[in-house]
């Protein structure tokens, strides 16, 4: 049990670290072609990550988005279907608990009002991420195009609402919420004094629990994976591959919606155009990387947090673009290497065996 | 040229734990078919590999024509005349005859490709070797005997004089079988060696000249095609007796074999199909109003020729294709519109034709395959209940045989007829009443078919109702009380088994009498 614990760990865990290695090593090379030493860049990465607390808690701040929308992706394709929409599925879920937010009394209880306001960032969730899982299992839309098509329906329509109807004078930004909003950790922790870090990081580990849990099991996760690695072998059974499509959809757009509330209930207490800055997209490759397990995806996302937080340390000594690039070549090296390497790890068991 | 053409000896071959060649060898002489024959899993597809070039032994030699070749590779093989020709074609579907046979040795004219010489050359060889296919049709329209023979003609036109077939008659109607045997032997005539993969033993009597028995691994025995018999090839494989109902010879003409039966006659209908009607997704009906009524204790076999309508047939019956018309009912009881899940509450057990699609999911451990489609019946407060999952596969991993006996194996990694036990275990190991049985020993070696037989007649002797789907027309007659023969979507016959042979049947496989049936 504990032997085949170990090569499954093994064969999860290796490679994503022989990606990043590559990675590693392109960066060397990028650097030294900007005359500076790599170790030297990444030393203060590093050290501008996780040198110092204020740095460490924006780490967890940004592990947080992105371990949400992750997890979104990554249930999704655990049932074989892409999910692209994770970009408005986090600025539909962080507008959904904005208002609620906003409508709940000043005043009402955080056991009340937090709870409701995730349910309200769960609604946008479930419209965005469940729309596209009705017409794949409906009419056969590809939920690719769905959802990549939804983002720009999404955030125009968000953009809309704010500007015509529930903005700020001279902001970009609805007013902010009167109930809902979540403590920093820097109320428990006071060197994190400054950083947006807050309480919804201990919900998106929560999450990621949740989704191993429900993924590996129950009968529901079972469906999902059975769904996603054969179809056929699924419908045969009586698994409903097209309401497996819809709950999986409904599911993930929920989990990256839920991200949302780092921003709104978490650190700036209102909805903000253009908040969400890309995150759903890194998502994908943070879902990737993360090779779609709840745990896998906390790392990566805290990788791809630290490789952000840390590229602010380094804007002097290399172009900025530089971690843009960095992450570019994890997720080429990651799509490269995944069945190099698990080729490579059966023949070195076989010989190992032998 | 009296050298052998192949003589291996003393060959070794381990894959990490597994040895896959011990000590294993072939003597193959000049102008003979030579068939080489083992369970699932005995080394013969390793031991051509090594042949091919495609695997270098641990040890031992291999000749070619006297020439010690041990080790070389597969463009050695290929330029010293030893083709291949694979199980599952290798074919693009969207290019000619011709174009498919002379691609990677194309003839050219300056840079370009001679589209003429290549119609030319390949329309000779087919004069030559009377692997008659249009040359310039494409491969996507052609059927699956007419692909085998670009197949085969393929290896030819590189220059192949050592022919090695891997299963080749897996796919092919008897029609076909009988004339890929006259061009093998055309082809043994005119100074050809030919090693035949398989485990039909009918075959391996019909058409060999000699014959090489491995069994784990070793070679077990070299005999005279004329000089043996199935029951003797069979012990050999297995290494034990084999109560030879199929694929064996004497069930071709012993339709006696009926009579020991219990009468069936006296069971209630259990499954009642009326009138039904499937259309495929061009909306062509591939099953027309077929009729026809299962009793409990019966067993209703299906023959013909693949692609009649059986698997739309089975699949119709299973809710997992529209039906388009008419009616099915499971003891009493209309399913017609039910779900998948609802028929199997309704009491259908199903063995797809297909395991890889449809039969299992592949990545999940041999424990989580016997749960598929009971999840939830596996369940204690909404998780999935890991200690019964474990126990009921240690059961069923007993009772069905199913190796290795452990429950954690992904179902990837077993053989063939272990991942076909997995289903049948799944499917007859629970309740039910009946039993939707596709090509159930497809693939699958001598024992396990054994195995499978023998639970197919226990739950027949169990009072349930089975629809058996065969391409094998000894397997059909080997089990069925009655025999349906399948021809464009309609029965084209039914007759009781005593009265059906390969002769009484053969005619409407092809719809030569399917006027006369009317």
């Amino acid at each position: 049990m504990s032997e085949s614990f170990r090569l499954r760990a093994e064969e999860a865990l290796l490679p994503s670290i022989v990606a990043l290695l590559i990675a590693l090593i392109l960066g060397d090379v990028l650097i030294l072609m900007f005359g500076e030493s790599p170790a030297h860049v990444y030393g203060r990465m590093i050290e501008g990550a996780w040198g110092n607390p204020y740095g460490f808690a924006q780490v967890l701040y940004k592990t947080t988005t992105l371990t949400f929308a992750g997890l979104g992706i990554a249930l999704a394709l655990r049932a074989g279907l892409f999910n692209i929409g994770a970009e408005g599925q986090l600025a539909a879920g962080a507008f959904g608990a904005a208002i609620v937010g906003i409508t709940l009394p000043a005043g009402t209880p955080g056991l009340v009002a937090v709870p409701l306001c995730l349910l309200g960032a769960a609604a946008g969730g479930l419209l965005t991420g469940g729309l596209p899982g009705v017409l794949k299992a409906k009419f056969g839309a590809h939920e690719v195009i769905v959802t990549i098509m939804l983002n720009f329906v999404v955030l125009a329509l968000l953009n809309w609402l704010v500007v015509e109807h529930l903005r700020t004078a001279d902001t970009l930004h609805t007013p902010e919420i009167n109930a809902g909003a979540v403590p920093r950790l820097s109320e428990f922790i006071p060197a994190f004094h400054g950083s947006a870090a807050n309480v919804t990081f201990f919900f998106a580990i929560a999450a990621a629990i949740w989704c191993w849990w429900y993924l590996f099991r129950t009968p529901g996760g079972y469906a999902v994976r059975a769904t996603g690695l054969q179809p056929d072998a699924a419908e045969y059974s009586g698994i409903r591959v097209g309401r497996v499509w819809i709950k999986a959809m409904a599911l993930g757009g929920i989990l990256a919606a839920l991200g949302g509330t780092n921003f709104v209930l978490g650190y700036k207490h209102y909805y903000e155009d253009g908040f969400t800055g890309g995150s759903g997209f890194l998502a994908i490759a943070v879902a990737i990387v993360g090779r779609n397990h709840p745990f896998g995806v906390v790392l990566a996302a805290f990788f791809f947090a630290t490789l952000s937080q840390g590229g602010l340390a380094i804007h002097a000594l290399v172009p900025k673009q530089m971690v843009e690039v960095l992450q570019g070549i994890v997720i080429l090296a990651m799509a490269a290497s995944v069945p190099e390497v698990q080729r490579a790890l059966r023949s070195a068991r076989k010989v190992v065996a032998a | 040229m009296s050298a052998h053409p192949i003589r291996m000896a003393g060959i070794d071959k381990s894959f990490g734990p597994v040895r896959a060649n011990r000590a294993a060898s072939l003597d193959v002489a000049p102008g003979e078919i030579h068939a080489l024959v083992g369970e699932n899993g005995a080394g013969k597809s390793t031991l051509m590999k090594i042949l091919g070039g495609l695997v270098e032994p641990d040890a031992g030699t291999v000749e070619v024509n006297g020439r010690d070749v041990t080790g070389w590779s597969t463009s050695d093989a290929i330029a010293n005349g030893v083709g291949v020709v694979h199980q599952h074609f290798m074919l693009v579907p969207t290019l000619t005859v011709a174009e498919n046979v002379v691609l990677g040795n194309e003839p050219r004219r300056g840079m370009l490709f001679d589209r003429t010489r290549a119609l030319a050359d390949v329309n000779a060889l087919i004069q030559r070797t009377g692997l008659v296919v249009p040359a310039d049709r494409r491969v996507s329209e052609l059927s699956v005997g007419e692909a085998q023979r670009v197949e085969i003609l393929k290896t030819l036109y590189r220059g192949a004089k050592i022919l090695i077939l891997d299963e080749p008659t897996a796919v092919l109607s008897p029609p076909d079988v009988r004339e890929l045997w006259t061009v093998l032997r055309k082809l043994r005539d005119d100074g050809g060696t030919i090693v035949l993969i398989t485990h039909r033993l009918d075959e391996v009597i019909d058409i060999s000249d000699t014959i090489t028995v491995m069994r784990a691994g070793a070679t077990v025995g070299r005999m005279k095609t004329s000089e043996t018999t199935p029951a003797e090839i069979a012990k050999a494989m297995v290494g034990r007796d084999v109560a030879l109902s199929v694929p064996g010879r004497e069930t071709m003409s012993g339709p006696g074999a009926t009579a020991d039966r219990p009468s069936s006659a006296a069971g209630a209908p259990l499954l009642e199909v009326r009138d039904l009607s499937v259309s495929d997704s061009r909306g062509i009906r591939v099953v027309d109003g077929v009729t026809f009524s299962i009793r409990a204790g019966e067993v209703l076999g299906i023959a013909g020729v693949e692609g009649n309508g059986q698997t739309e047939i089975v699949e119709a019956i299973a809710g997992l294709r529209d039906i388009a018309a008419g009616s099915v009912a499971v003891s009493g009881h209309d399913v017609t519109r039910a779900t998948v899940k609802d028929r199997r509450a309704a009491g259908i057990a199903h063995v797809p034709e297909d395991r890889h699609r449809r039969g299992l999911i592949l990545e999940y451990s041999i424990a989580e395959n016997l749960v598929l489609g009971a999840q939830d019946e596996f369940s204690k407060r909404g998780s999935l209940d890991g200690a019964r999952i474990d126990a009921h596969a240690r059961e069923q991993i007993a009772k069905f045989d199913v190796r290795p006996p452990t429950p954690t194996p992904a179902a990837r990694t077993l053989s063939g007829g272990n991942q076909q036990k997995v289903v049948i275990a799944r499917e007859m190991g629970r309740s039910f009443t009946v039993l939707l049985a596709a090509q159930p020993t497809r693939g699958v070696d001598v024992g396990a078919i054994e195995f499978i037989h023998r639970q197919i007649r226990e739950a027949r002797d169990a009072g349930k109702a089975i629809l058996l789907v065969s391409a094998e027309l000894n397997e059909v007659l080997a089990l069925a009380d009655t025999v349906a023969v399948m021809y464009r979507g309609k029965f084209a016959v039914t007759m009781p088994a005593r009265d059906a042979t390969p002769e009484a049947l053969g005619p409407y496989m092809t719809g030569g009498n399917s006027r006369d049936a009317a």
